[in-house]
């Protein structure tokens, strides 16, 4: 495994450092960011940021969205130019100016949406870019380097197979194997694991570690305290633009991080009062659906939940959540069984008549679906009451309402937003998500589907959400909680199921249940 | 020197407002090298022109008269576009309703009270349009056949049954070999305004106005935006996706469609060769510099219509070929959609020392004509996840 003179030909300008081999620097360090700041409009994203990481070093950047930690790193890698401040690489004050300068130094990014050409090859997008290429670049040798650095730090993929036939986990090792064959020494990981199953998490730890082992180093973006632990050899935690705190991660623990995060004490239990079901809200009997490719999504399932309940579902991500969600609310079509919401079948019905029966849909996939990134905060507030008075009247809109009614819900849901014309893509995952809850919880009747609510968010917008559901359920209102958090399901739900292959495979109050058996149970085993 | 570009949080107006007019002026300049290259006077010739196009009352009529089929389908074209449904059909659902009012003032007029042979005329002209239209809305909304493909070819279909009719079975006896139909009845005649210019500029301005309301202040224009950004979240909302790409695509042939019933009725009185002359085409033109915005057609078309004009008379003054205005046409389009880059992107230029950056949003003009290639290649690398970045 030890080719480093045999490295491949078709190389960028830069002599090809050895990859996959012992550390050539030994101690030293590698980047210095010194006194950082950049505004944007309205705000200070890095307020006299201090950076530094060794060679050899998991740097974990730790802080809510919206702290400046992808602020910092789009700072490293030139895609924005900082207000003030210097960056010393290797020892040596560097102007990044561009991605490719930050290439040439080293540096390279995995940001969170890839970059990747869906309709070209593993090889070709690693290659795609580099300088220096010849008209026609050798592809056999790029293929040929490509499975030696895959095979060397464990990133197996195919350098033939299309982008679009690879999973995400997959697309994301191409994006890293394309910083590798960059000789990138420093590797900025922008949420790495948000889009990751558990085990491709555990994969990339391997990755990142061994990346270490090369001498290389990583700085990784994250709010999560549990990759903190697992992943870094020192933390840094952001907040407003600020460090708060620098630690080495084995002298700390989650409870204090999470402190650090948000500046205050964080309630990882939910309040929420007695339990005390009503009349039963949504019934399902018999439902059987059918996935995107036509396969048995959800098979059989019997499931009701009534007023003043939080039914919360549990399973391994594409077991039928979705689809269940898309079958309540019309959204999709079941192939058998019936749905009824208030004792009316609503099977059959279209959508618009099953929002119009007080039926609210908090969706999985809230850029896409639950939010449109190019209309204004507004006009996303607006999305479900503009049908009725106030908000229109004789077939006209009135804008003024629009923004009446956006004010208030930024002031109720504590959306932090420039305005209310913003345009909704520019504001931070937890605040779209407080936005499509806000028009949502505004619109709902008598139930509330939430799929995934708090996925991607930072603790404190998810301690926001978790609340809103709670309050809902409170007023008595049956809520269906789609999670792959099983403490959240624990602590919010007052009853639990679990999906696995579309199969319902136990029902049982939250109170009874216990993260082990939920996870068993999620693997398909029978309790 | 580098250039940077970051993307815009808000959009900028003065960029919505500065970036066309820079863009013309770069067209401008762009022409004025292929001017010198035939060995003409820019000048002379821009000076000709306009004097051409707006110089005289009799022009500026002229300028009118083809300005209106230019708003019409301009519009037409902006209500597919928003929703991201390439119309490129213009031209067809121009040329059917064209054949489809010929059709009722040359044949209707016996049994039809002659107060209504025109607004008849002119109304089944629309539904024709519409109706053409509505064969790529139906394929693409039932079928996913991709309509791009469809309206374009369905262009010349319409072009050729047209030729048919008014070489074969519709051509004048009397017409000593013409191609074209006999004229209308003068009951089927559009009053003229001034010159050749006729009421189909009312109906033009009045169409931007009321499309406008619809887009922007209706509840249908409401879901035709969201529609248009992301059809997932529009059926989310409980949107007829399907239902309402098919009415609006309707309405935009209906609108295209009024164009070629208001040159029929309105410039030629008969149906005839060269009904149109590529407005279907510069329809898009149009609709892209207005930026999709009904309220901005009128005055593109007019600019456009001037163009179209100011190069015929370019070719009588200068002795240079009549092309040119299209020419010219044509290099609007080019800086326009690099001059889109100036409203998503905010560009700045750095030294190559010290991270002071001079922002450049005042001088974009001189920015546009930087070269294009360095910044199509940066423009997608500067695209980062923008999930925070700080507006929380």
């Amino acid at each position: 495994m030890k080719d480093k003179e045999g490295g491949p030909a078709p190389r960028a300008a830069r002599s090809p450092r050895a990859a996959c081999s012992p550390g050539e620097g030994g101690e030293g360090r590698l980047v210095e960011m010194r006194g950082i700041r950049k505004s944007f409009p309205g705000v200070q994203a890095s307020d006299g940021i201090d950076l530094r990481l060794e060679r050899g070093e998991v740097l974990a950047l730790l802080g809510e969205n919206g702290a400046g930690k992808s602020t910092l790193m789009n700072i490293l890698v030139g895609l924005y130019r900082p207000d003030s401040g210097e960056i010393l690489v290797r020892g040596a004050r560097a102007e990044i100016e561009s991605p490719r300068d930050a290439s040439a130094l080293g540096i390279g990014m995995v940001h969170q949406n890839f970059m990747l050409v869906d309709s070209m090859t593993v090889a070709e997008n690693v290659v795609l870019g580099l300088r220096g290429l010849p008209f026609v670049p050798d592809m056999k040798a790029a293929k040929k380097e490509i499975l030696r650095l895959s095979e060397c730090y464990n990133l197996k993929v195919d350098p033939d197979a299309f982008i679009w036939q690879l999973s995400v986990g997959e697309q994301q090792r191409v994006e890293i194997l394309k910083l590798l064959y960059r000789d990138a020494e420093i590797l900025v990981l922008d949420e790495p694991t948000a889009v990751l199953t558990p085990q491709e998490a555990e994969e990339l730890s391997a990755v990142v570690h061994r990346m270490r082992s090369e001498g290389k180093s990583s700085i990784f973006i994250t709010h999560k305290m549990e990759e903190v632990m697992s992943f870094s050899d020192r933390v840094m935690v952001l907040r407003k633009g600020k460090v708060v705190a620098e630690k080495a991660t084995k002298d700390t623990d989650p409870k204090e991080l999470a402190r650090l995060m948000v500046g205050r004490e964080v309630l990882f239990r939910v309040e929420k009062g007695p339990f005390s079901p009503g009349a039963t809200v949504l019934e399902l009997k018999g439902v059987s659906a059918l996935d995107d490719r036509g396969l048995p999504a959800l098979r059989e399932v019997d499931l009701r939940i009534r007023a003043g309940e939080i039914l919360g579902v549990a399973g391994v991500a594409g077991n039928g959540q979705r689809e269940l969600a898309e079958v309540i609310t019309c959204l999709r079509s079941a192939k058998a069984g019936s749905v009824s919401i208030n004792c009316v079948d609503t099977t059959g019905m279209s959508p618009l008549e099953v929002i119009q029966s007080g039926v609210a849909h908090i969706p999985q996939d809230r850029n896409q679906v639950g939010a449109v990134g190019d209309m204004s905060v507004a006009s996303n507030l607006a999305m479900k009451g503009y049908r009725q008075k106030p908000l229109s009247a004789a077939g006209l809109i009135r804008p003024s309402r629009f923004r009446q009614l956006a004010v208030r819900l930024i002031d109720l849901f504590k959306i932090s937003t420039p305005s209310p014309e913003t345009r909704i893509k520019f504001l931070s995952g937890g605040n779209i998500q407080k936005s499509i809850l806000a028009r949502e919880i505004g619109a709902c009747g008598s139930l509330l589907v939430a799929v995934y609510p708090s996925r991607g968010l930072d603790i404190g917008a998810t301690e926001a959400v978790r609340k809103e559901l709670v309050a809902e359920r409170d007023k008595g209102k049956a809520v269906l909680l789609v999670s792959e958090d099983i403490d959240e399901l624990i602590s919010v739900a007052d009853t639990i199921a679990v999906l696995f292959e579309g199969r319902v495979m136990g029902l049982f109050p939250s109170a009874e249940a216990d993260a082990e058996r939920i996870g068993a149970l999620m693997a398909g085993m029978k309790a | 020197m580098r250039l940077h570009f970051e993307k815009r949080k808000t959009l900028s107006v003065r960029a919505l407002f500065i970036v066309p007019l820079a863009s013309l002026a770069v067209s401008l300049v762009l022409t004025g090298l292929i001017l010198l290259l035939s060995k003409a006077d820019p000048f002379a010739t821009y000076a000709a022109m306009f004097k051409g196009a707006f110089g005289s009352w009799r022009a500026f009529t002229e300028t009118l008269v083809k300005a209106v089929p230019l708003m019409l389908t301009g519009l037409g074209v902006s209500v597919a576009f928003k929703l991201k449904f390439w119309n490129i059909g213009a031209e067809g659902q121009l040329t059917v309703a064209g054949v489809a009012t010929a059709w009722v003032a040359l044949f209707w007029s016996p049994w039809l009270p002659p107060a209504l042979l025109l607004p008849v005329a002119l109304l089944v002209g629309a539904l024709a349009g519409a109706a053409w239209a509505g064969i790529p809305a139906f394929l693409k909304t039932s079928l996913k056949v991709d309509e791009t493909l469809v309206t374009l070819m369905l262009n010349y279909v319409a072009i050729l049954f047209s030729e048919f009719l008014y070489y074969g079975p519709w051509r004048d006896p009397k017409g000593y070999g013409f191609p074209g139909t006999a004229p209308f009845p003068e009951a089927a005649w559009l009053p003229r305004i001034a010159g050749r210019a006729h009421a189909g500029l009312y109906a033009g301005l009045a169409a931007a106005l009321v499309l406008w309301v619809v887009l922007y202040r209706t509840k249908w224009g409401f879901e035709l935006s969201i529609i248009g950004n992301s059809q997932r979240a529009a059926r989310y909302q409980g949107i007829s996706v399907r239902k309402n790409i098919f009415l609006a695509v309707l309405l935009s042939g209906a609108l295209c469609g009024l164009a070629g019933s208001f040159e029929v009725t309105g410039i030629s009185h008969r149906l005839q060769q060269g009904l149109s002359i590529g407005y279907g085409y510069t329809a898009i033109i149009v609709a892209w510099m207005a930026q999709l915005n009904p309220l901005a057609v009128p005055f593109v078309s007019l600019l456009l219509a001037g163009l179209l004009v100011g190069g015929d008379q370019v070719q009588m003054v200068m002795g240079l070929p009549a092309a040119m205005g299209l020419v010219l046409q044509g290099m609007i389009l080019f800086p326009m959609l690099a001059g889109s880059l100036f409203t998503e992107y905010r560009v700045r230029l750095s030294r190559a020392e010290g991270p002071t950056a001079v922002a450049l949003a005042a001088a974009v003009p001189a920015a546009a004509q930087a070269p294009a290639p360095e910044a199509a290649a940066q423009a997608p690398a500067s695209e980062p996840s923008q999930s925070e970045g700080g507006t929380n």
